[in-house]
């Protein structure tokens, strides 16, 4: 045999440069904006701050309300989307068999996490709020409750938005299931159902919880879709109200009141106030909490699904 | 000759236009080891299935023909499959432990079924245990989580999981086949003495592992039965050419 010096690769050399240099500008785009928000933002930072209402013409004060309220949608909308997404996952993946009907229904989901957000916001304007909203006025009389922009539309909308990412992501839990272990429990006797509750959806877990983090940031971070749906430009109260059991009270969020939005402030503190300027401090503060608090959502998610896997041993 | 356990009559099995099992017709002993040998894609796998019934998890199988299990046609409209299952345990190629502790995998088939008390439960597993010759092994272990025993453990306690619910036939689709020579050893061991309580079908590709565990023989080719005798004289004296032929290695 002949040994034969290695030829240079020229075509290899210079793809992993091109992909070394795009990276590269990808983590300085990433770090400039970041390192700049974090910069700006850091000063204005200040217990005060994040509990405080904007006064003076948003100028002055703090992001309280945005805060409580960005969390409360989000929370409402985790409580509606997933439960609702994973059962139309369970359903798609383990019972629908495949039709010319399902698979259209696949293909609608997974085109619904293309459509613009701000058509979200039209459609939850005119089918919760129009239409739900409106009728539930008319069965219960109870004035004009339900017909208007609200915290629950709000957060209905947002569910309906994020719901494609919880399915998709779950459907590639529940297929990741492996086979073998169907098998195993239905040769021990299990039901269809016993099989999915017992074997199926324990595993799946870790993916159907990475689906609601993304979930969360995507919600979080929506401005379009809330414009019309009861996002305030400034409203000094929290959206609560005391639930009474007998004498017995708590706060609650109330879920038909107008709330305060980070991701809608910022973008109302950058076009719509007097005085943009004055108010760019508050705007980066802002900006900063929104990230952060994204994060800290994110990370209670990313501790739980680290959690089931140590569960399933498959760290 | 002990009494019959599984009749199968006339059974025919699809998949799609394919036809996978033809006319198969066989009586299998009550508390004997059969062994089903042939090539691969012969059938032998699928008619396992049969038996309990998993087949009908695959979509666009047809089966008929008529399979009875003390005299109960398993495919009779009106009866449980789940129930069915309970009686027929079921032992797969790779084992295929559920990523729970030791002691969650052997209840779990118990506590489908109903069971809550603790005490039983502990009973069972220690018997199950036991049963599969694991108990020495694992009773320290059992609340470690099961992927990390390892694979010959792992099969045994297959074997244990499916003894839980307390079947009476134990169907085994190649069972040793992905363990290393100890392992297997300790599996057909363990088969030898099963065999006392229940009636075990084997699949097996291995044809020296047929002849030392089995007491009857199948040999199935391209969805036939070829020929179904007591293992001795399947190795030693057949009847037919193919199956001569196959078991002295000249072809499969």
């Amino acid at each position: 045999m002949e040994l034969k010096k290695r030829k240079k690769d020229i075509a290899g050399f210079v793809s992993i440069g091109i992909v070394r240099i795009t990276f590269s500008f990808l983590v300085l785009i990433l770090l400039l904006l970041l390192g700049k928000i974090f910069i700006e933002g850091i000063g204005v930072i200040s217990l005060e701050f994040l509990i405080d209402e904007p006064r003076n013409n948003m100028t002055e004060g703090g992001i309280g309300p945005a805060i409580f309220g960005t969390v409360a949608v989000t929370l409402l909308m985790v409580l509606f989307a997933v439960p609702l997404g994973v059962f139309s996952a369970i359903y798609l993946n383990e019972y629908a068999k495949d039709t010319f009907f399902t698979r259209i229904i696949r293909t609608s989901i997974n085109n619904l996490a293309g459509v613009p957000s701000i058509v979200f916001g039209l459609f939850g304007l005119g089918f919760f709020i129009l239409f739900i909203g409106k009728n539930l006025d008319e069965v219960f009389q109870t004035g004009l409750l339900f017909g208007q922009p609200a915290l629950l539309w709000a957060s209905t909308t947002l569910a309906v938005l994020v719901l494609p990412i919880v399915i998709v992501s779950t459907l590639e839990a529940l297929n990741s299931v492996p086979k073998s272990h169907r098998d195993a429990s239905y040769g021990l006797g299990a039901t269809k159902w016993q099989t999915i509750k017992n074997v199926v959806l324990p595993q799946a877990r870790p993916g159907i919880l990475t689906g609601t983090i993304l979930a969360i940031s995507r919600g979080a971070g929506e401005t379009a879709p809330i414009l019309f749906l009861g996002a305030a430009f400034f409203l000094p109260n929290l959206p609560v109200a005391d639930l009474c059991i007998g004498d017995y009270c708590i706060p609650m969020i109330n879920p038909t009141e107008q709330f305060m939005y980070l991701a809608y402030h910022i973008f109302i503190m950058a076009t719509q106030s007097a005085n943009p300027t004055k108010t760019l401090p508050i705007q980066y503060g802002s900006t900063l909490v929104l990230i952060v608090l994204t994060f800290l959502l994110n990370i209670t998610a990313i501790i739980f699904r680290y959690r089931f896997r140590k569960l399933l041993g498959r760290l | 000759m002990k009494e019959t356990k599984i009749v199968v009559k006339d059974l025919n099995l699809f998949y799609g236009d394919k036809q996978a099992l033809k006319k198969i017709t066989m009586d299998i002993p009550d508390k004997r080891v059969t062994a089903f040998i042939g090539p691969s894609g012969c059938g032998k796998s699928t008619f396992l299935r049969v038996i309990n019934r998993m087949n009908d998890l695959i979509d666009h199988v047809k089966i008929d023909g008529e399979v009875y299990i003390d005299g109960v046609n398993i495919y009779d409209r009106s009866l449980d499959i789940v129930n069915l299952r309970k009686n027929v345990g079921m032992v797969f190629q790779k084992s295929n432990l559920f990523p729970k502790t030791v002691y969650e995998n052997i209840v779990y088939g118990p506590r489908i079924n109903g069971i809550k008390d603790k005490k039983v439960l502990d009973e069972i597993v220690e018997r199950t245990l036991n049963q599969a010759a694991i108990w020495e092994e694992v009773k320290d272990r059992l609340n470690d989580n099961a992927l990390s025993l390892s694979g010959g453990q792992q099969q045994r306690l297959c074997i244990a999981r499916a003894l839980a619910v307390e079947p009476e036939i134990i169907l085994m689709d190649e069972p040793a086949s992905a363990l290393d020579p100890i392992s297997t050893a300790k599996i057909e061991e363990l088969i030898h003495d099963l065999k006392k309580q229940y009636t075990i079908v084997i699949v097996t590709h291995n044809m020296q592992q047929a002849a030392r565990v089995s007491d009857q023989t199948a040999f199935f080719y391209l969805g036939e039965l070829i020929e179904f005798d007591r293992t001795t004289t399947i190795f030693t004296n057949p009847s037919k050419k193919q199956t001569e032929d196959y078991v002295t290695g000249r072809f499969g």
